[in-house]
């Protein structure tokens, strides 16, 4: 044991975020004292981030079976599904919160590279990412300026490694609120594509197989990384951490990923994983524990970039762009070729043993030596408290009653087109390399992005027949306002619009990846937020058949000032059958007729749709009130009635309603197809909604109001008929509510008229962003 | 013993992230400040005590890919 | 016919163009990687988008320094057409097959977005089937590629009727708005003297096929194609 390592003490072990209990636990399975290292192992395997401690009772009850699924929720480091024609698609989603807080800029960079990974981990070759982002307001208020420099630093950060990598960042969603000032949210997802029988493997198989490392050096980046995650932001953490923060190098990931996809191919490899959060240490421990294999590793044989370092730094660094590589006996020499031309650094470290134990050496002393398995997969587990949160019972009085009727709905449409939760992120997109890899047939900007998948979207040596062609739809939701004021229905409503969106492109759900954003879950209001969002995600993903095939838990999102809105992301990942069936948001010719389908108001409470609505936070600074409820069964037809009528070509377009009503969506209809820079296709609608005009509706709620189950669609005057009568028939109220044309829109119901002149929506809704940033 | 490498913009080429360094120290108020211009610096280690031995070698690296000559200078001293 | 794409360790648009010129136009090509240093048996060469070598010190920097660069020199000068893409065009700037320099967009800001562009010029194998009057809707996706050289050369090229493509609104007018990174009197290509050797910023292998919103960019592809084809004749 190194001589100068500190002795373990009850303040040494709290420091490592460990109970008393936990370090009794970790002396019984040892039967004797923990060393150092070994304590700092235990750290980071039972951190939230990589045990799922406090959360694991409640994953459970997320549906993760389908016939579709090859590899499910937990067993590697990504889902997989079957897409048909022996193809099949990996992906997942996964935070980097607290690094982003502290160096937006390599914090979200990195959280691409990590995610990136564990898609090439797993054999497949990565072709798309998409992301979901949180800041606090970047328009106003004492801390805006600190949040444009986040959100700025992030967006730029998942641009350099996105691009440089060269994979298309083609969806994902921005929302700006108060509670993620200090604490902003940066998720990242990753999707590959491969054949079946490609599927690759974190499991350490085959006694007396050599160990390798692959990649860069070892340095003191982010030591702990893990277990930072795991506990609250505070000055003090963000301090200590910023020496230590991971830098990303998109060129060396560039390289990882082909040299593992052309050594994958050899077939000389017998296990794989990468060297995410915990570095070393998971993915030894980790792929041992699947196989039921120990491993050995010498620490001196690991290229190393500082000097001196400890074996505790070695095995807890989180230096980016290493992987581990498990190859079979006799097959060295290829692992050597490989990585040779791609000029990568490798160094065997170790080799596969029979003893069930993760032994660690420096220097040929034992450093570490622990049962893979429990230091893996026993963790300890909680079953924490929960309690209703007070503030509910001033969420279910408010009365929306006590809001000010609407002088100037033609005002309020302008100002939310403006908002930046609702305004275009073409300031974030164009950013990012969205056309790259040939596949991108609906870019950022519609419901769901849609990318085309064919023979070179697969790893090297994938077999003949390989050339079908395939289209895959993708979109990430989350209204954390609902998830705040309802953690149940909030959570339901995050799948089904998400299931929403790639209905309007014209998919059929595949699968979810979720990523669940927390705050403490020791305060038992917080895990009551988690407990309830976690059922409603269940419910929802059951309903809509798309199983949760892996996902990342982001607890402790809070800061002194308190706690991140509960932020259940949702990405949502569906197949289209023909290319045919791709379907965009935004009008298409003039004549056409204009669909809503759903109801154009909650007929039981036409109040409703206003609760935790855009048009409340935006406009009057409220987030109150009782958001829209969803009925599954409800969504369920309208999406199996759109899709029909999809399939059938029927429909131009197809645009879900969603936060900012009605008026918002038609607008969106009307502005939201950009052709080149400058120059976006505009194409006005006349709208009247005069049939829903009763006495007692408002007008603010008609317009603005949030009601679930509800798409706008526009189809050839023809058509209207079919459509309308057929939707009857399934169950879906449908009305035509006007057509396309003209160079402006205007929206009449009852005696009140609003006429908008498209070129000035299109600024507000394309400009503010901008404009924001300039400040 | 080192190389010291500063590389550039010719005053003639836009510099677009000068001008953001110039309008962002403004906007802060040092005012009556001239024009900036942001280059890159590099430190080359190099053995040896004899400076003349090296100068030529980076004068050449310098030209030939440290810097693009259609639109940077260079200068370095070795210390 | 036989293309090359070149391949350097962080190419990333190498597979989408050698996707076009096998899957789109149905043609023969081959990657080449880096390290080769002999381009025997091709006919046209195209050097892919990406960051080459990571571009940690200026794009395309160290690609012009690689073996297959050498080849690409002296294929080019026996009248081998080139057709550089984005970080290929960057490296023949580097490489001086090409005059001038790409650098930093005028918005600091990496810009992925469709632009119109006008053909300047047919005089050359890249252009010589672009209707006249047809403006070009292409994507770019770069973070240097603010076209610049000193006045002489911009005249030179000019006189010369080298500027390929310039950046410009629907109307074929070169406005400001246009463009999209503050190139000098809005270049997005140019050509060598010997009008073989040609880079752009925007990416025509990304507007081939219908199905990704324009089918611009195979008008580039397919006359370099008829061009060859008359070169190929000649030689037999």
């Amino acid at each position: 044991m190194p001589m100068s390592d500190p002795a373990i003490t009850p303040e040494l072990v709290r420091q490592h975020n460990l109970t008393p209990e936990e370090f009794d636990k970790i002396k019984g399975i040892l039967a004797r004292e923990p060393s150092y290292t070994e304590l700092g192992i235990f750290s980071v395997m039972w951190s939230e981030h990589c045990s799922y401690k406090n959360t694991r009772p409640l994953l459970k009850t997320f549906p993760t079976k389908s016939p579709r699924i090859l590899v499910g929720a937990g067993e590697e480091n990504a889902g997989i599904v079957d897409i048909g024609d022996g193809l099949a698609i990996a992906f997942k989603i996964e935070s980097h919160n607290h690094p982003s807080a502290v160096e937006p800029f390599q914090g979200a960079a990195t959280g691409v590279g990590g995610i990136i990974r564990d898609i090439f981990t797993m054999g497949a070759r990565p072709v798309c990412a998409i992301n979901s982002l949180r800041f606090g307001p970047i328009e106003a208020g004492a801390g805006a300026a600190h949040n444009r420099r986040l959100f700025g630093g992030v967006v730029s950060g998942i641009a350099h490694y996105g691009n440089c990598f060269g994979i298309p960042t083609i969806a994902g969603e921005v929302y700006f609120d108060p509670s993620y000032e200090d604490n902003p949210l940066v998720n990242a997802f990753c999707l590959g594509v491969l054949r079946h029988e490609q599927i690759a493997r974190g499991a350490a198989k085959g006694e007396g197989n050599p160990v390798f490392y692959v990649g860069p050096a070892t340095g003191r980046d982010g030591l702990a990384g893990a277990a930072f995650a795991s506990r609250d932001l505070t000055e003090e953490s963000a301090g200590q951490q910023r020496g230590a923060v991971q830098v990303g190098d998109p060129f060396m990931e560039k390289l990882v990923c082909e040299a593992c996809l052309e050594l994958l191919a050899t077939d000389a490899v017998a296990g794989i994983q990468d060297m995410g959060a915990a570095g070393l240490t998971c993915s030894t421990c980790e792929t041992a524990a699947r196989a039921g294999t120990g491993i050995e590793i010498e620490l001196s044989l690991v290229p190393q970039r500082a000097p001196g370092m400890t074996p505790y730094e070695i095995m807890l660094s989180e230096s980016q762009e290493r992987m581990l590589i498990i190859v079979r006996a006799g097959r060295e020499d290829e692992v050597k070729r490989i990585f040779d031309k791609w000029d990568l650094p490798w160094a065997r470290i170790g080799q596969v043993t029979d003893t069930g134990r993760m032994v660690v050496k420096h220097n040929g002393a034992v450093v570490a030596d622990i049962p893979a398995r429990k230091l893996a997969d026993e963790a300890p587990v909680y079953q924490r408290e929960s309690r209703e949160p007070a503030y509910l019972q001033a969420v279910r009085a408010f009365s929306l009653a006590s809001v000010p009727v609407s002088t100037d709905p033609a005002a309020d449409l302008k100002r939310l087109l403006a908002w930046p939760g609702i305004a275009s992120k073409n300031w974030v997109y164009r950013q990012y390399d969205h056309t790259v890899r040939d596949g991108s047939v609906v870019c950022p900007g519609s419901d769901a992005a849609v990318i085309r998948l064919k023979a070179d979207s697969l790893p090297p040596g994938s077999a003949n027949g390989s050339a079908v062609e395939k289209y895959i739809a993708l979109t990430v939701d989350c209204n954390a306002a609902y998830v705040y004021l309802d953690p149940y229905e909030g959570a339901k409503i995050a799948v089904a619009e998400a299931a929403r969106n790639l209905a309007c492109a014209g998919a059929v759900p595949l699968g979810t990846t979720d990523n669940l954003n927390f705050g403490n879950p020791h305060n038992p209001e917080l895990f009551w937020q988690l407990k309830e969002s976690v059922r409603g995600l269940a419910e929802a993903c059951r309903f809509f058949d798309a199983p949760v095939t892996g996902g990342n838990c982001s607890l402790y999102n809070q800061s002194p000032n308190g706690p991140i809105d509960p932020t259940p992301t949702v990405a949502l990942v569906g197949l289209i059958e023909k290319r045919e069936h791709i379907t965009t948001q935004w009008f298409k010719d003039e004549g056409d007729a204009i669909i809503l389908l759903g109801d154009v108001i909650d007929e039981q409470d036409p109040m409703r749709g206003l609760g935790g609505s855009a048009w409340l936070q935006g406009l009057h600074q409220l987030k109150t009130g009782q958001p829209p409820r969803c009925d599954l069964e409800k969504e369920r037809s309208l999406h199996n009635t759109l899709r029909g009528f999809i399939q059938c070509g029927l429909i131009k377009s197809a645009h879900d309603c969603s936060e900012g009503g009605l008026a918002v969506a038609l607008a969106e209809s009307c502005i939201s197809q950009q052709i080149a820079r400058e120059t976006p296709r505009l194409i006005g609608a006349r709208i009247d909604l005069s049939f829903a005009v009763a006495e007692a509706t408002r007008l603010d709620a008609l317009l603005f109001g949030e009601t679930q189950s509800r798409v706008i669609v526009s189809v050839a005057p023809l058509d209207v008929v079919k459509v309308v009568e057929r939707a009857k028939i399934l169950g879906v109220s449908a009305v035509k509510i006007g057509i396309v044309g003209g160079g402006e829109l205007t929206l009449k119901a009852g005696k009140w008229e609003g006429k908008w002149p498209l070129a000035e929506l299109h600024d507000l809704w394309w400009n503010s962003i901008a404009r924001a940033m300039a400040l | 013993m080192k190389a010291k490498i500063i590389v550039t913009p010719k005053k003639a080429v836009l510099d677009p992230q000068g001008k953001t360094v110039q309008n962002a120290l403004e906007q802060m108020g040092y005012k009556g400040i001239g024009a900036v211009h942001v280059g890159k610096y590099l430190e080359i280690d190099l053995p040896g005590a004899d400076a003349e031995v090296w100068r030529s070698q980076i004068d050449g690296a310098c030209h030939k890919i440290l810097s693009n000559p259609v639109i940077e200078d260079y200068r370095f001293v070795i210390e | 016919m036989n293309f090359a794409v070149l391949q350097f360790p962080a190419s990333n648009c190498d597979q989408d163009a050698l996707h076009v010129v096998q899957n789109v136009l149905g043609l023969s090509g081959r990657f080449v990687w880096h390290k080769e240093n002999s381009l025997a048996g091709i006919d046209a060469v195209i050097i892919p988008g990406g960051f080459s070598y990571g571009d940690y010190l200026r794009t395309g920097a160290i690609a012009r320094f690689s073996p297959i660069m050498q080849a690409v020199r002296e294929f080019a000068v026996k009248g081998g057409p080139v057709l550089g893409i984005c970080n290929g065009f960057q490296i023949l700037c580097e490489a001086g097959l090409l005059p001038g320099a790409l650098i930093r967009n005028r918005s600091l800001q990496f810009r992925c977005e469709h632009v119109f562009l006008k053909t300047v010029t047919r005089q050359s194998p890249f252009t010589h089937t672009i209707p006249a009057g047809k403006i070009l809707r292409l994507p770019i996706a770069h973070g240097e590629g603010c076209y610049f050289a000193d006045d002489p050369t911009l005249e030179q090229l000019e006189k010369d009727d080298r500027i390929l493509w310039q950046y410009a609104d629907d109307n074929g007018k070169l406005t400001e708005a246009a463009n999209p990174n503050g190139s000098l009197r809005n270049i997005a290509g140019i050509c060598n003297e010997a009008r073989n050797v040609a880079g752009l910023m925007p990416h025509p292998e990304r507007a081939s096929e219908l199905i990704l919103g324009s089918t611009d960019g195979r008008l580039i592809f397919e006359g370099l194609a008829g061009w060859l084809e008359g070169r190929l004749a000649k030689a037999a």
